[in-house]
């Protein structure tokens, strides 16, 4: 596990906020998947060490809660919401223009690789449906007109670098 | 009848042009005065205001937070706990979400009101994972909070010390169960615990007496430390006490959320006058009025009974648009307010097609951990799915009607009713739908219907 | 009516039927003490309840008081106290009794729970059952006859999950099979102390793992599939051997150590198949380690002793013994017997009689290894107790026969007969071996078996019916699972001839004619008969001997009466 000195920072910051370590274990996932982007595969052994805890624990952990990934995902995260009041105003068709834009399948890193894109359950903003998390930004009301726009968006920020 | 007017006491300030999320902008609008204020009373007292408010929980329950607190074994030497339920996630409800962006320090005065009454010295802040900014839009108030002596040791100069800790959730739905949100803070998968003996009063956070409140109910115990249990009991109608904030989405012109008086508003009043009724050229044909769990009204049928006004029975008989928008009057007619997440669906919706998207949403997140909802809920969405996208069969209806009614009351938690009830209720109230639709399946679709599954 | 209740226990109602039950007794316990059969899947008497199954559904009500004068409310109807029953359904796992509780277990409630639950449980079940080895001990079989539908409404498809995983040396996982009761988790965790297993994924795919990189190859891994209530978790020793309904079950001891958990041996046709612990609260609750479960293979072993020999040649039992009573009368006063820790206590009595009518010293070998702290105890011998309690030794032996080396060494021991032990294993050195004449009693072939005067084979364990003592002094029997090998010969006959051949009285072999001479000869035993001896064994009074170092540390339900530092000092 390679971790940048400020994640080490904030793992051992995060762990005093509990009287008990265990607790510290979804804070250090999140913390370990920012810095890394997905949870390599010695993730729950090296949880488990610093929390002191059996490493199965870490990935009954890591599996359940889907927000995390044991696989790279392309350089943008789009979250679309699946759920009734985001479908019920097109989020399916939100969903597939991403997918179509970037010529991928759901869960898997476009060919460029510059975005995975996921249909995920509700984002908690049903009344500017449909709903695209972009990262850890939020986009509301996005149409399939938006939905191309963010598109292109991200491809052009691809062309610049 | 015109639609009342909003009154707005926890969201006063959402949206107002200027009002930032920082901690001068809430002092200057008079934050933490009620804090200040509470700190000098007696922590009886103010249990004592909030029984008297009748202030129920804003999660999806309804469950009294006098009472709730109430049943806090305060005798056991064991530290006490309080956990902000921000795990805001029942489809339809986004409410909490604009407190925690908007209005931060509104949720933490309530909440270290809320310690200092129930003498906890630590409480934490669940909030779901996909709300990232919310997360550091909680740590940034705290720490300005901690800075201004709001939060931490020795609160404005008192010997009562209080740490608010913020914890990321990871996408699990069930984690708004309150066990299933303790189990995940201790760091495990969210299975929620058998109750008995496991009631979070008693034996909660680490085996220890521990307080879950939804965010926005914190919020409501702000105002009611400000204005005392009597003068809030006085908003709303007796028993449904307080305002209520309104979450509609779906087929309305003007989704968004609104907060009026607690039953004083009907559901048509909701969805005609505040939302500007359906969008052009389409009718209502049903709305889930509760969260996505909520058992699903149909624009047409009649609620019939008595029920009490003041002291005397009276018959009622209303349709749909009548329905006064609080916890009573919707359990009466056999769904519940829940989280006040309103779901509109007009006329263009299938119902199969909509009772499919709620079931892969349940089967989703169903913990897995008891058989009649793991199993049941799964199945339930294989076969909407199925009539959808495969072979749908008359006789479907009757059976997604059979598995549904082997989950509630046979789970560890409130997800069996939660993800068996839209399946009862669209088969009770739109039967006929799910017989008929092997036959709609062989008419064409317009080339612009909408997706739901 | 309702029986006055003692201060400890509580009155309950189930089906109809009262009864007292220990406070903190569980319904599906306290039903169980009614004969009434709640039917579970997650719960285990011996680990943490987690409800989750869900199958142990039942009704419960409690008796109607008047909430502001707490007086009963009476039933016009029946004349008896309301009851105020709870309108859905509770587990019975986690519901505890409380005074006054009323269970019903057959209403139609309960009955719908049931087949809700069962069919649930089935919908994604592979129909395996034909080539499954829990077939015949399957709970969900067993439950399907009562409350399964005899058909299927599930027309999806199923969830498809891994077939054949090795957890571990001795464990086959298929999770298609799998309930998720948890069970086997609960057991590593909370039992063995080896937390390797868990549920990865969601939902109705969350999948039973042990975390990649690891096994399950601690010595109780075998108890998950003991524990397992359908073929999930599987013995990949005894995976395919054997249809469970062809087995006959005889009750036994494992002879590990001194711990003396309680087993059950399976075996068909004189073939023992497997061995499964057998539940004693007092001495292993339901486990036993996994070592114990290869026992049986010493009975069909390649060095299996099946013939007498005499110098080496093959011969016959009675020349045998006629040898022996030469070389008795020969070297009178000189003879030295060494009796086992691991022989039954009717053997070490014998072997005690023996060696008064020669009037031999008597020696006893020690086996020492590691305790577990669970079921296998530092003491490797199944019954140094025994020969305490007989009178066979009155000290702890030690793990070399250093005294009977002196002995011969000094030329005072010319003799020596030897009840299954190794004397070379047990320190005794060729020139001493080649100084005596040496009559052996065994099992299986050992080094010095070549230059034995007189070889007699003997029978294993799974042979013969007897008695240890363990490490409580708790005496327990254990009964003949398979006939004798061939050539070999029941011990307490053997010993008995040679008591015979030794000039000594007519003995009885019969175990239970013989226990009516134990009885009158040693007074510890004078009110144990073996047929009346308890399943669950009987406590011996063991303070004749509690100054005595005893080797072992804490086990499951051991400890050492004083610390085990203290006695090594002493």
């Amino acid at each position: 596990m390679n971790l940048k000195a400020e994640t080490l920072s904030k793992i051992d910051e995060v762990i005093t906020h509990y009287p008990v370590k265990r607790s510290a274990t979804l804070p250090l996932l999140h913390l370990i998947q920012e810095d890394i982007g997905h949870l390599p595969a010695d993730t729950s052994e090296w949880v488990a060490a610093k929390l002191e805890l059996e490493p199965i624990n870490v990935l009954e952990v890591i599996t359940f809660y889907p927000m995390f990934r044991q696989k790279p995902i392309g350089r943008r995260h789009i979250k679309v919401c699946r759920t009734l009041s985001c479908a019920l105003v097109g989020g399916y068709k939100t969903c597939a223009t991403f997918e179509a834009e970037f010529k991928t399948h759901l869960g898997e890193v476009s060919p460029d690789g510059e975005v995975t894109v996921d249909f995920v359950e509700c984002l908690a903003s049903c009344g500017t449906a449909p709903v695209v998390l972009i990262d850890d930004e939020l986009h509301e009301k996005v149409d399939v007109a938006k939905a191309k726009q963010l598109s292109d968006q991200i491809k052009a920020e691809a062309k610049k670098r | 009848m015109p639609a009342p007017a909003q009154r707005r006491i926890i969201f006063q300030h959402i949206d107002e042009p200027g009002y930032t999320n920082d901690i001068g902008c809430y002092v200057r609008n008079g934050g933490y005065e009620v804090l200040k204020q509470a700190v000098t009373r007696k922590p009886e007292e103010l249990i004592d205001e909030v029984k008297k408010s009748g202030l129920r929980g804003r999660g999806g329950a309804g469950f009294p937070c006098g009472v709730k607190w109430g049943l806090v074994d305060r005798k056991s030497g064991k530290p006490i706990y309080l956990i902000v339920n921000a795990d805001e996630s029942e489809p339809g409800t986004f409410k909490d979400r604009y407190i925690m962006h908007q209005d931060p320090h509104q949720l933490i005065e309530g909440t270290m009101i809320s310690c200092f009454a129930n003498n906890v010295r630590q409480a934490y802040i669940y909030i779901r994972g996909e709300m990232p900014h919310g997360a550091r839009i909680l740590e940034k108030a705290i720490a300005e909070a901690r800075a201004a002596n709001f939060v931490g040791p020795n609160i404005l100069g008192t010997n009562y010390s209080c740490e608010i800790f913020v914890h990321r959730g990871a996408g699990a739905y069930i984690c708004g169960e309150e066990t299933g949100l303790i189990e995940s803070l201790e760091g495990k998968r969210a299975n929620p615990r058998i109750k008995p003996p496991y009631f979070p009063a008693v034996l909660g956070l680490y085996q220890c007496p521990t307080i879950v409140n939804n965010v926005e109910t914190l919020c409501h115990v702000k105002y009611i430390a400000q204005h005392g249990g009597a003068e809030y009991a006085k908003i709303g109608t007796p028993g449904n006490t307080g305002t209520r904030i309104f979450c509609v989405s779906g087929h309305v012109q003007r989704p968004g959320y609104y907060e009026f008086p607690a039953g004083t508003i009907t559901m048509g009043q909701l969805l005609n006058d505040v939302c500007g009724g359906p969008l052009p050229g389409r009718t209502f044909k049903a709305v889930i009025p509760g969260g996505s769990s909520a058992k699903i009204m149909r624009f047409g049928e009649r609620y019939k009974g008595k029920r009490k006004v003041g002291t005397e029975m009276v018959d009622y008989d209303w349709g749909v648009e009548d329905v006064p928008m609080d916890f009573d009057s919707l359990g009466m007619i056999g769904t519940m307010g829940g989280s006040g997440g309103v779901i509109v669906m007009d006329d263009t919706v299938n119902m199969v097609e909509a009772l499919a998207n709620i079931n892969a949403f349940y089967s989703h997140e169903s913990c897995g951990q008891c058989t009649p909802c793991r199993e049941g809920s799964l199945w339930m969405k294989k076969i909407s799915s199925r009539m959808v996208h495969g072979q749908a069969r008359p006789e479907d209806a009757a059976l997604l009607k059979s598995v549904a009614d082997q989950i509630p009351g046979r789970t560890i938690c409130a997800f069996g009713e939660a993800c068996s009830w839209p399946t009862q209720s669209f088969i009770a109230k739109f039967g006929d739908e799910f017989k008929q639709y092997s036959e709609t399946k062989k008419t064409a679709k317009p080339a612009d219907a909408v997706a739901l599954i | 009516m309702i029986a006055t209740a003692k201060p400890d226990l509580v009155t309950v109602n189930i089906d109809g039927k009262e009864i007292a039950v220990p406070k903190g007794t569980n319904v599906i316990e306290a039903a169980r003490l009614v004969n009434v059969d709640v039917p579970h899947y997650c719960y285990h008497p011996k680990l943490t309840i987690v409800g989750n199954c869900r199958m142990c559904l039942i009704e419960m009500g409690m008796p109607a008081v008047d909430p502001a004068t707490k007086a009963p409310i009476m039933d016009p109807a029946t004349g008896k106290q309301k009851i105020n029953w709870i309108p859905r359904p509770q587990i019975g796992c986690g519901t505890n009794v409380s005074p006054g509780l009323h269970v019903r277990t057959t209403t139609p409630m309960v009955k719908d729970a049931r087949e809700g639950v069962m069919e649930f449980l089935l919908i994604n079940h592979p129909l395996d059952c034909p080539i499954c080895d829990q077939a015949g001990e399957c709970k969900l079989q067993e439950q399907a006859t009562g409350y399964g539908r005899g058909y299927s409404r599930f027309i999806e498809d199923k969830n498809v999950k891994p077939k054949r995983t090795q957890l571990g040396p001795r464990v086959t996982l298929d999770d298609e099979r799998c309930i998720l009761c948890s069970r086997c988790i609960r057991f590593s965790k909370e039992i063995a102390k080896d937390d390797v297993l868990g549920f990865v994924d969601r939902g109705s795919y969350s999948t039973l793992t042990c975390f990649p990189g690891k096994k399950l190859e601690n010595n109780y891994s075998l108890n998950t599939v003991d524990i397992c209530p359908v073929g999930a978790l599987t013995s990949t020793d005894f995976r395919f051997k054997m249809r469970v309904w062809f087995l006959k079950q005889t009750n036994a001891i494992d002879t590990e150590s001194s711990v003396g958990a309680n087993t059950v041996v399976w075996s068909r046709e004189g073939t023992i198949y497997r061995i499964t612990p057998r539940r004693n609260d007092e001495v292993n609750d339901t486990w036993m380690a996994d070592s114990g479960r290869v026992l049986f293979k010493a009975v069909q072993a390649p060095d299996r002793l099946s013939a007498v020999k005499i110098n080496g040649t093959d011969s016959a039992f009675d020349i045998a013994i006629n040898a022996a009573a030469e070389l008795f009368k020969a070297n009178a006063g000189a003879v030295a017997v060494v009796g086992s820790g691991r022989s039954t206590v009717e053997e070490q009595f014998l072997t005690k009689q023996l060696a008064t009518a020669l009037k031999a010293s008597t020696h006893l070998v020690s086996r020492v290894g590691e305790g577990d702290k669970l079921l296998v105890s530092a003491d490797r011998n199944p019954n140094v107790r025994g020969a305490l309690v007989t009178g066979l030794i009155s000290t702890l032996p030690g793990v070399k026969l250093v005294d009977l080396g002196a002995q011969i060494d000094a030329g005072k021991v010319k003799v020596v007969v030897t009840v299954g032990e190794d004397l070379a294993a047990a320190g005794l050195n060729a020139g001493q071996l080649a100084k005596i004449s040496l009559i052996v009693l065994g099992t299986h072939a050992k080094s010095m078996d070549g230059g034995a005067k007189v070889v007699i084979p003997t029978l294993t364990a799974f042979e013969k019916s007897g008695t240890f003592v363990n490490q409580q002094f708790r005496i327990q029997k254990f009964l003949k699972a398979v006939p004798p090998m061939a050539g070999a010969t029941d011990d307490l006959i053997v010993l008995a001839k040679l008591v015979g051949a030794a000039g000594g009285a007519t003995i009885p072999t019969e175990v239970n004619a013989l226990w009516k001479t134990i009885a009158a000869a040693v007074p510890a035993l004078a009110t144990t008969t073996f047929a009346n001896l308890p399943e669950t064994g009987q406590l011996l009074d063991a303070t004749p001997f509690s100054a005595l170092p005893f080797v072992e540390g804490e086990t499951l339900h051991y400890k050492p009466a004083q610390p085990v530092v203290a006695a090594a000092n002493a």
